[in-house]
């Protein structure tokens, strides 16, 4: 197919369509751009001067000692954080022994068997529940839990009502991923599995769930790597120890125990150094632990999708 | 599985016994406890709260939100101071927050950067909602408040201490580098939020707005923001409700002074870091404030984060 075009169309003026750059116009536009990457680099670079200054800080107080050894009093060198890593360790597996089973349970009704009015508002409780301030879940922790013990006779002060603070802040982060998780496995799966005469525990318990299970695990996962960031619903629940925590009876679970999160409170607010350098080393860990874990849970979504 | 055990005997065709029928509704109605149970716990935590508030409800009723005493020795409290803190800071931060992630959000959402570029800041911004508040809190103390005290602080007061809000000088710890703090804190809520209410809007907006001769930042301004306006104030209400619960950074980095000071350059304090710094001494009566305080906090977070979710989904469904 040949067919010659004239030259120059005589009859259009293309000359109105040139972008005239130094309209105001173009000037205005220009200026906006660049305010907006401005913006955009002040929203990052807070970013990198935190990890950049915990990492300087963090690294020259790290050793091998630090985690093994119990928290220095003021001014002795030496020392460590061991009985905050095992204390947070601890309040993080109860909250995640909580919060993983009543979250998934909970998400399996919302797709699998409720009608919509149901799960919308109990998805509007989720979403009200994830905008809880911490410290709320931590005044709840301490009218329910620690004032139950005192009046029992427990103790007071324990890592399960840590542990209990922690779940509540961890359910909704574990509602929401496994609920959309669920959404995702198709529907013929389902039916497929019906079709086999599987009654609704068989499809969901045998199909359904093990299809969303890389995704509860991620979610999972973030929920931990928050949990164990959190200060404000231990400072009055799990308060704070010098000591090991208690692991064998009488007392297993019902003392003051010692986190991560509260140390690098307590300590960045004295002024010791040998402490504060503790606060820095450990504030690294944590820090490095949200990092890494978005990173893989970054991968391991993008990978799939 | 519960029905193993009986179809080994009997092939597969087997219809559910009558154990499989019941485990089955008890699977389903256990999975209903559970949900329900998500809301009944958000029953039960303002329900305990507010239980525990009782004597100090009985001792100060209302008043107690227009008091600014909180005396322990003397068992007055008020937490007036507490909730111009909780409200300033709130304010100053929102401030700052929302143009830098409005800003952010648009730079994301629009195609000026190649999307692996989008990706990489889209990641970053997360990044940034997950440090924990705590090590924001010791980052404020040993680099922002210097930075604030030998720069900005030190220029608002030496040229605008003339100013009620700016009449004290920098000394530590204050509402400025608390609020600072916070908007970074918060950014990355009005920026998720911001860029999905752009990015979801219909692309025929963006092509009418271009195709009739508007420049990019015209369709921005005048098209798309305007549009995603509710998304984004969805965003913003979110990050509102986040700032008056933030807790730990505050407390590290506010004063914790239970007074009232016009200067933001003054120590100040919150409801959030008022329960942080007091709940583990308090005993009597305290405790029982501290509890009032907190049902305040609890009530003010849930009527804004009931506005902010009723908004996005809204957005959402559209």
């Amino acid at each position: 197919m040949t067919r010659s075009y004239p030259e120059k169309d005589s009859s259009f003026d293309s000359s109105g369509l040139v972008r005239a750059n130094f309209s105001s116009r173009t000037l205005f536009n220009n200026m906006m751009t660049g305010v907006a990457f401005l913006l955009a680099a002040m929203a990052v670079i807070p970013l990198f001067a935190v990890l950049i200054y915990v990492t300087v800080q963090g690294i020259t107080s790290i050793s091998p000692s630090v985690f093994v050894e119990l928290p220095p009093p003021p001014m002795v060198e030496g020392g460590g954080f061991g009985n905050a890593i095992l204390g947070t360790v601890m309040m993080v597996g109860i909250g995640a022994l909580i919060s993983v089973p009543f979250g998934v349970m909970a998400s399996i009704y919302l797709t699998e068997f409720s009608t919509g009015k149901v799960s919308r508002w109990v998805r509007f409780a989720t979403n009200i529940l994830s905008g809880v301030p911490s410290i709320i879940a931590g005044v709840f922790a301490y009218a329910a839990v620690v004032l139950t013990f005192t009046t029992l006779g427990w103790g007071s002060y324990s890592p399960i009502a840590g542990g209990i603070a922690l779940s509540v802040l961890m359910l909704p982060i574990i509602v929401r991923t496994t609920d959309e998780a669920l959404q995702l496995v198709p529907k013929d799966v389902r039916q497929a599995a019906v079709g086999l005469g599987a009654t609704k525990f068989q499809t969901v318990w045998g199909v359904v769930l093990p299809a969303a299970v890389p995704a509860i695990v991620t979610g999972t996962t973030l929920a931990v790597a928050r949990a164990a960031g959190e200060t404000a619903p231990l400072l009055f629940t799990a308060l704070f120890s010098q000591f090991w925590p208690q692991l064998w009876p009488p007392d297993a679970f019902l003392q003051p125990t010692a986190s991560l999160a509260v140390l690098v409170y307590n300590f960045a607010i004295v002024p010791f150094k040998n402490q504060q350098q503790l606060a820095w080393a450990a504030s690294l860990i944590l820090v490095l632990l949200v990092l890494i874990t978005s990173i893989i849970t970054r991968y391991v979504t993008s990978r799939k999708a | 599985m519960s029905s193993t055990g009986a179809k080994e005997n009997s092939g597969i065709f087997q219809p559910p016994t009558a154990l499989d029928k019941r485990l089955d509704s008890g699977f389903v109605w256990l999975t209903r406890l559970f949900a329900l149970g998500i809301a009944v716990l958000l029953l039960w935590i303002a329900f305990q709260v507010a239980k525990d508030a009782l004597p100090a409800i009985q001792a100060f009723g209302l008043g107690f939100i227009f008091q600014s005493a909180w005396n322990p020795v003397t068992n007055q409290f008020g937490v007036l101071p507490q909730i111009y803190g909780t409200l300033v800071t709130a304010f100053i931060a929102l401030l700052i927050a929302v143009p830098v992630g409005v800003g952010t959000a648009v730079i994301l959402s629009e195609n000026f950067l190649p999307l692996k570029v989008r990706t990489i800041l889209v990641f970053l911004v997360e990044l940034l909602a997950a440090i924990p508040s705590v090590v924001y809190g010791i980052w404020g103390i040993f680099v922002v408040i210097p930075l604030l005290r030998s720069t900005l602080g030190a220029w608002l007061y030496s040229w605008f201490g003339w100013f009620p809000l700016f009449s004290t000088p920098l000394a530590g710890p204050g509402i400025l580098p608390a609020s600072l703090v916070l908007a970074i804190m918060v950014l990355p809520i009005i920026t998720a939020i911001s860029r999905d209410a752009l990015t979801s809007l219909p692309p025929d907006l963006r092509q009418a707005s271009l195709g009739l001769g508007a420049t990019r930042w015209e369709t921005i301004l005048q098209v798309l923001i305007p549009a995603a306006i509710s998304g984004i104030v969805g965003g913003v209400m979110l990050a509102l409700g986040r700032a008056m619960g933030e807790t730990m950074a505050i407390t590290m980095l506010i004063g914790n002074a239970n007074t009232i000071n016009t200067s933001l350059l003054a120590p100040g304090n919150t409801i959030a870091s008022l329960l942080a710094s007091q709940f583990a001494e308090a005993s009597g009566l305290q405790v029982s404030a501290l509890m009032y305080a907190a049902l305040v906090l609890f009530i003010l977070t849930l009527i804004v984060n009931i506005f902010a979710d009723l908004i996005v989904q809204r957005v959402k469904r559209i």
